[in-house]
């Protein structure tokens, strides 16, 4: 089943690079994104059986993101087929600068969107460290294409460097991986193994230098793809100037599967005696993380960037969470969740917004509520969703997460957390308030929005909302058993 | 083990060559050697124990990095007709001497780091961590995309020169694997290359500076 | 002070202006002529010797000066150097530094001599060189000191009495790049191309030789002595690196003077096949020379 899970999509891509018909390919999107989702809500009844000699196997943070990245694929993939209904092979007018550019052809965007969920599923399932990384390289080459869906020269620049940078910090993460083999040659006489399993079992025996090096490489290689500050400057290029369903995609899922590399990572230290070292680093990066989102939130014309400083701010949470370990632990998987769900939906809104407004600027756009009542509405919900408002998901994380630093007698950095948590707030409030509100510019357009427009997000917001007021049984179960393997206290 | 010190050696100067070299083309050709004088590494460091897997992964490596990007790469450039570069943001001496620097950090750093048993020769750590120094900073000093690129291609040079002296027991599938990567990303990258000379008439990435707070 | 030991200083005093006729000799060669005989830096010297000395109304002591102490430390520099393995006439621990030192003073004396003049050609070929050389020193030196690692020996005479050939073998790259950059720095401390034509007539292209127009007669005898002395100087160096010491005695006199008519030769074939540096780009060669001599110590320091 869970080379299906991989086969599948991987299939699926291919193909539609060779179908004619738009139809057909974007009934195969729908299709493929179904069948997966389909697959993954078999494997949270049925365990499936790990393949490739163990190579490929579903534990419990691999069904978690899993998940995520399936539940996220299916509703986003209704919203690109209403998209692409409406954008694709268009000559359209730039919004900002006023120059005609083409569109990528269809294609080459529905083939290779397959081909980002097969990579993501690898991504998830895959237990080996190596492959692991080729799965992590394959979705940052996968979705390159994707960023370049409006061919003009913004988005070639955001693409360029998404590839640059990236690639970079993948190939230092190829170094940690053998680093990591280096470290734990002397203990396996017959080879040493990559294998998650494997080294956690032989994990104090594994050579502490070298481990180190790995751990610290790992963190800048997969941080990058990740989005941790300092190494996070292709972000806000990359989701500004992509289509926002590719902008939900990358904050909401590869952001996740970077994050994923890490964990396992992290279960390696802890297994090997060095999770304490392992959570400085993590504790170190989320702050620097939660305090350059913040810097840059405040101030923010454009509402596209203004959305993925907030993704580096809330991958700063997730650092912060799993760097307090035991419950931090377990409210930065639920963060995970949570962040994912909403953040996919306000990108989604925004490119509504971007639809109706032709402005990225956020003082250029002004009364949502009145011309667009459902994106507004929506838009606003999103807002108190992201900043952590209860009753929604992410208040309970933050909240697991705080509750944390204060059992753990970190107080200065409780008191951190929540001042840069206001700070954020009164910046988004500021420009979030100011879109919904005021009198709309005279040009926008008053139809209504339609139903691809508000179904996926609406979908997503109720998600939220339902994490928000009660966390399933075995959801929490699945975040119990990630959390134990991160160390640190309960 | 004269042979791999000899080709480490190579690594190096070739490495330097890249680091004060104004010329784009002589670099690319540069690359490429390296490209081809490392995949003769997997045969000679682990002739113990020679395989059809080493000899196939040596063949793969010569054909991909000694053929196919030199090709690429040239093709990237006589489409957008430079042949030299322009002033980078670290003159060619500064760079040569950082370099030099860059080596002897590298040799103290793998004073260090317990070197793994069985290693071919003692060099091959500190110059696989030369190459990604001399990598990473081509990328940053650098202004044209191309030599970029390039930068690129020592630093994944750097990191192979490491995996494949000093890990030998990964598996067949995880070098594959990596080779296919590399290749894919740089195909990927000479793509957007070709795209950003037709969008923007030139490739110097430190003018694609639209996007910014 | 055995009496074997001024074999290297007198085989150095005879036999260093034959450099200079070896190396024209097979730049004709290459360009098809017949060239002019080996001999004839000697008739040079014979008949500049006899000539009288012009000294403009601008200079001072100074330049009288120069060209003398030039001379004089070049001398001492040679009774530093050893060939094949008999020792050389002076011999301490650490004289490959006052080795150093003393070819820094001949330049010294040579700028300062170019500069008394007040011609501004004198003062540009000047600067060029002080440059040039800044940038070859630390190649030198580091070329040096990796020679004096791997010998364990501070003295130029045990360096090179005991020989490196043994360890080629093992060291082979180490040896290598030590070779290459002291060629190079042959090349840039000797005006030789790339870094400098010997044969231009344009002042305005010119880096040592511009310091040479002013003098005259014995003058320019002591410099032109002076400078085969010192390419003979370099040569042993390079030679004493690459060539075995056998246990006889003669033997290695005899492959010494044929290696340095080599490094002659190999000389005339750089400077016949190759044209001359843009001088923005000669600091780039000589930042090149220091990087592979860095990198040969280095590689030195890793392998011990």
């Amino acid at each position: 089943m869970i080379l299906a899970l991989v086969i599948l999509p991987l299939v699926a891509g291919l193909a539609a690079f060779g179908l004619a018909r738009s139809a057909l390919r974007r009934g195969v999107l729908i299709g493929t994104a179904v069948a997966h989702a389909a697959l993954t809500a078999a494997c949270w009844a049925s365990p499936p059986a790990p393949a490739l000699a163990g190579w490929l196997a579903l534990d419990a943070a691999g069904l978690l993101f899993l998940s995520i990245t399936s539940g996220l694929f299916l509703v986003v993939s209704f919203y690109v087929v209403g998209y692409l209904g409406q954008e694709a092979n268009r000559r359209a007018t730039d919004p900002e600068e006023g120059f005609l550019f083409d569109n990528a052809p269809e294609a080459v965007f529905i083939g290779c969107l397959l081909l980002f969920l097969s990579a993501m599923t690898l991504v998830t399932v895959s237990q080996h460290f190596g492959l692991l990384w080729v799965a992590i390289e394959a979705t940052t080459l996968a979705s390159a294409p994707l960023i370049y869906f409006h061919r003009h020269h913004r988005s070639l620049e955001a693409t360029w460097k998404y590839l640059l940078i990236c690639s970079v910090g993948i190939a230092l993460a190829l170094l940690a991986n053998f680093f990591l083999n280096v470290a734990a040659a002397p203990a396996d006489s017959g080879g040493s193994s990559m294998v998650l399993s494997h080294l956690v079992a032989s994990a104090p025996s594994l050579q502490t230098p070298w481990l180190k090096a790995a751990c610290l490489l790992f963190f800048v290689g997969y941080g990058t793809k990740m989005g941790l500050a300092p190494l996070h400057t292709w972000l806000p290029d990359a989701h500004s100037e992509a289509p926002s369903a590719i902008s939900a995609l990358l904050s909401g899922a590869v952001l996740n599967c970077a994050f994923l590399g890490l964990v396992r990572m992290q279960q390696v230290c802890v297994a090997a005696g060095l999770g304490d070292f392992g959570r400085d680093v993590w504790l170190a990066l989320g702050v620097v993380s939660l305090v350059v989102g913040a810097i840059f939130i405040l101030g923010q014309t454009d509402y596209k960037r203004l959305l993925a400083y907030s993704s580096v701010e809330n991958m700063g949470i997730l650092a912060i969470g799993v760097g307090l370990g035991g419950a931090g632990a377990f409210g930065a998987m639920l963060h995970a969740v949570n962040h994912s769900l909403a953040k996919a939906m306000l990108f989604l809104l925004s490119g509504n917004i971007l639809t109706r407004y032709r402005s990225k600027n956020i003082s250029q756009v002004r009364g949502l509520l009145a011309v667009a009542p459902a994106t507004g509405v929506l838009w606003m919900v999103g807002f108190l969703a992201i900043t952590g408002t209860p009753p929604f998901g992410l208040f309970l994380s933050k909240f697991t997460i705080l509750k944390a630093a204060f059992d753990g007698g970190h107080v200065w950095l409780a008191a951190f957390f929540l001042a840069f948590l206001a700070i954020i707030f009164i910046g988004m409030t500021t420009a979030f308030l100011g879109m919904a509100q005021g009198e709309p510019p005279k040009q926008t357009r008053r139809d209504r929005d339609l139903w691809w427009q508000l179904l996926p997000p609406a979908v997503l917001g109720l998600l939220v909302l339902w994490l928000g007021l009660a966390v399933p049984a075995r959801l929490s179960g699945v975040l119990h058993q990630i959390a134990s393997t991160l160390g640190g206290t309960q | 083990m004269l042979t791999v010190n000899l080709i480490l050696v190579l690594v190096v100067l070739t490495n330097l060559k890249l680091l004060g070299s104004s010329r784009l083309g002589a670099s690319i050709r540069v690359v490429a050697a390296q490209g081809v004088v490392l995949g003769l590494l997997p045969i000679l460091a682990h002739l113990h124990e020679l395989s059809l897997r080493f000899a196939l992964l040596a063949a793969g490596t010569i054909a991909i990095k000694g053929v196919v990007f030199p090709w690429l790469l040239f093709r990237a450039v006589r489409e957008a007709e430079v042949t030299r570069q322009i002033e980078p943001y670290v003159g060619y001496v500064a760079s040569l001497i950082a370099g030099v620097l860059a080596l002897g950090v590298s040799f103290w750093m793998c004073t260090r780091l317990p070197l793994p048993e069985g290693i071919a020769s003692p060099w091959l750590v500190p110059v696989s961590f030369f190459s990604i120094f001399a990598g990473l900073f081509l990328i940053v000093s650098r202004k044209r995309a191309v030599s970029q690129v390039l930068g690129f291609l020592v630093l994944e040079n750097g990191i192979y020169t490491f995996g494949v002296g000093v890990t030998a027991r990964t598996p067949l599938l995880v070098e594959a694997g990596v080779l296919l990567d590399v290749f894919v990303a740089v195909f990927v990258m000479g793509i957007t290359i070709f795209h950003i000379n037709r969008e923007f008439d030139h490739i110097e990435s430190d003018r694609l500076s639209t996007l910014k707070d | 002070m055995r009496a074997a030991s001024f074999i290297p200083l007198l085989l150095a005093l005879v036999l260093s202006p034959l450099l200079p006729g070896i190396i024209n000799r097979v730049k004709a060669l290459f360009a098809g002529r017949c060239g002019p005989p080996l001999l004839q830096t000697y008739f040079d010297l014979w008949k500049l010797l006899q000539k009288g000395a012009v000294y403009s109304r601008t200079t001072t002591w100074v330049f009288r000066a120069g060209p003398l102490v030039g001379l004089a430390a070049v001398l001492v520099a040679a009774a530093l150097m050893p060939l094949g393995n008999f020792p050389a006439l002076l011999a301490f621990p650490a004289d490959f530094l006052l080795f150093a030192g003393l070819l820094a003073l001949t330049r010294f004396f040579t700028v300062l001599a170019a500069l008394d003049t007040g011609s501004s050609f004198e003062g540009m070929g000047a600067s060029r060189e002080v440059f040039f050389s800044a940038l070859a020193e630390p190649a030198l030196l580091v070329a040096l000191a990796t020679l004096v690692r791997q010998a364990g020996q501070l003295s130029l005479s045990s360096m090179f009495g005991n020989g490196f050939a043994g360890q080629w073998l093992e060291y082979g790259p180490v040896f290598g790049l030590v070779v290459v950059a002291l060629m190079i720095v042959l090349l840039a401390e000797n005006a030789r191309i790339p870094v400098d034509d010997p044969n231009t007539h344009l002042e305005l292209t010119m880096i040592h030789e511009v310091m040479m127009l002013d003098h005259s007669g014995p003058d320019f005898a002591f410099i032109l002595y002076g400078g085969a002395l010192k390419l003979w100087l370099f040569s042993a160096l390079i030679v004493g690196t690459v060539l075995p010491v056998t246990g006889h005695a003669w033997l290695n006199l005899l492959l010494a003077t044929g290696g340095m008519s080599v490094v002659a030769v190999a000389v005339g074939v750089i400077e016949s096949i190759m044209a001359r540096l843009r001088l923005v780009v000669v600091p780039q060669l000589l930042v090149g020379a220091g990087a592979l001599a860095a990198m040969a110590f280095l590689l030195a320091l890793t392998l011990k």
